[in-house]
């Protein structure tokens, strides 16, 4: 019984999905010669990933290098937004003038697409990795202090009147208090942050060139190799449906 | 000492939309060091707003309020809080929870051995030594509030203040809970000031209940001695004819002279 259900929740259902994809992929690739069908790309693949780490210097490296590069610079835009945007959150979360001050320029530039700040970034830094490493900075930022805000804003009024009939410090209020109970607002800010992130890195990376799954999706099309387009397609996919597993559970371990 | 808590003349108002509402007015109350004092009235009547302003979460619009002929300029640990809804931190254990309040205020005259057995101390009193470690969400509503009630008196309070402590609990363990209750105030000598709807539970655990009138502008209406003498037992006092007396005595202020507005 629990392996019939095993079998019609997680596993019947999905798979029914993916063979009637692959079976309409299959019909477009018959009717059009440019696009390539499943089996073929399925060789390409298995090709490329059989090698997946070679480096035959900066324009021709592994799909591994590719995409570890590309998880680098979301990484670091990413890490460096979480550093001042999540900080930003509480104090716009906890002070209100400040709050009134920043949320109409924020509510401005959040719906700008992150590609726009591109120019700015490479004029700043005069070099395209950090611009692009800006653009996910740039791209991360809002979900970060308004979520983070957001969460502070929320501070159940019983856990801030146990704060002062304890008497607590300003530090133990932190801690104790704010912390804990807007981290999970935090990582939802995260989880956000880190979707955007990952779909703007391609689109940033085609736009400044060098190694990465953005710039390889590009010269792939200049070499007319839709196949490894297509792979790159789903393995942009499939590492964002991890990134975001793996923020789903983290955030499951902080929910009360 | 006669006026451990004094209320006087106190006036509570808020500016609201429509204009000022006024909450409490005339508010005039002594309590001795040692007394158990319930409030009890109608919903609305002011009651919980009358113990944030003990607690000193609330300043009163007029009047001045008292505790060891110090004036309430605040919260502060003299007064021990109790929430209804229990209010601990949920991501802190039962142990953590009531170590937060102690570290509070003994952390500048003890050391650490010292903080922890007063935690443990606490928790012992109300007998929660075997979840101590557990978190509270894995704990039923009863120890919850069990919890407060350790973590209130760990600080070791001039006064307990409570707010409806056992309103969220189910018959059986707010009896259980009253009788515990009973035990640790007789056993601490704590005072105590709670709010209530519940008849029999003033009747109970009072030295005095105080009586309030409906809002808005509620007052103090009436204040009964409960002379019944201690240690109480429930079953005992359920035939006794005082302590029927002294029922019906609170019935009648609440349903017939000060019937709820809406009810009336």
């Amino acid at each position: 019984m629990k392996y019939r259900r095993f079998f019609g929740e997680h596993l019947f259902h999905p798979l029914i999905g993916a063979v009637l994809f692959l079976v309409v992929w299959m019909i477009l690739a018959q009717s059009s010669e440019a696009l390539p069908g499943p089996l073929k790309t399925w060789d390409s693949a298995v090709a490329l990933f059989s090698d997946p780490f070679y480096n035959h210097g900066p324009n021709d490296q592994g799909i591994g290098w590719n995409i570890l590069n590309s998880l680098g610079r979301v990484g670091v835009g990413f890490g460096l937004a979480a550093l001042i945007g999540i900080p930003l959150g509480f104090i716009v979360g906890r002070v209100e003038f400040i709050d009134k001050m920043t949320s109409p320029i924020i509510s401005m530039l959040r719906p700008v697409s992150p590609l726009a700040w591109l120019p700015i970034g490479l004029l700043v830094f005069k070099a395209a990795n950090p611009a692009a490493i800006w653009v996910i900075f740039i791209s991360s930022i809002w979900p970060m202090i308004i979520n983070t805000a957001m969460g502070v804003r929320q501070l159940p009024q019983d856990y801030l009147n146990v704060a002062r009939v304890l008497n607590l410090s300003e530090w133990k209020i932190f801690t104790k208090i704010l912390f804990p109970a807007t981290l999970p607002y935090m990582l939802t800010g995260i989880r956000l942050a880190i979707g955007t992130a990952w779909l703007v890195i391609v689109a940033a990376e085609m736009l400044t060139g060098g190694v990465g799954i953005g710039f390889w999706v590009w010269d792939e099309w200049n070499n007319l190799n839709v196949e490894h387009i297509i792979i790159a397609i789903f393995v942009v996919g499939i590492v964002g449906l991890l990134l975001e597993m793996l923020l789903v559970k983290l955030a499951k371990r902080f929910s009360y | 000492m006669k006026n451990y808590v004094q209320v006087e003349t106190v006036q509570m108002s808020f500016g609201t939309r429509k204009g000022v509402f006024v909450a409490l007015k005339d508010i005039n109350l002594s309590i001795a060091r040692g007394e158990f004092i319930t409030l009890i009235g109608h919903s609305g009547c002011g009651k919980s707003t009358l113990l944030n302003l003990v607690a000193g979460l609330l300043m009163p619009s007029d009047g001045i309020l008292l505790c060891a002929d110090r004036e309430i300029g605040g919260p502060g640990p003299d007064r021990g809080v109790v929430f209804q809804n229990h209010s601990l931190l949920p991501w802190l254990t039962c142990f953590e929870n009531v170590h937060l309040a102690v570290e509070r205020v003994f952390s500048a005259t003890e050391d650490k051995a010292q903080l922890n057995l007063r935690t443990h101390e606490a928790l012992e009193l109300v007998h929660l030594t075997h979840a101590e470690q557990k978190l509270p969400n894995e704990i039923s509503g009863g120890m919850k509030q069990r919890v407060g009630i350790a973590r209130a008196l760990a600080m070791q309070p001039r006064v307990l203040l409570m707010d409806e402590p056992f309103g969220a609990l189910d018959a059986l363990t707010r009896a259980q809970l009253q009788d515990e209750l009973l035990k640790i105030v007789a056993q601490t000598n704590s005072t105590v000031i709670m709010v209530t709807h519940d008849v029999d539970e003033a009747v109970l655990l009072s030295d005095r209940i105080v009586m309030m009138t409906n809002g808005p502008a509620a007052t103090i209406g009436e204040i009964l001695g409960v002379g019944l003498p201690r240690p109480r037992n429930r079953l005992e006092l359920a035939g006794d004819p005082e302590y029927m007396r002294l029922r019906s005595e609170v019935l009648r202020f609440l349903y017939e002279r000060h019937a709820h507005p809406e009810a009336a």
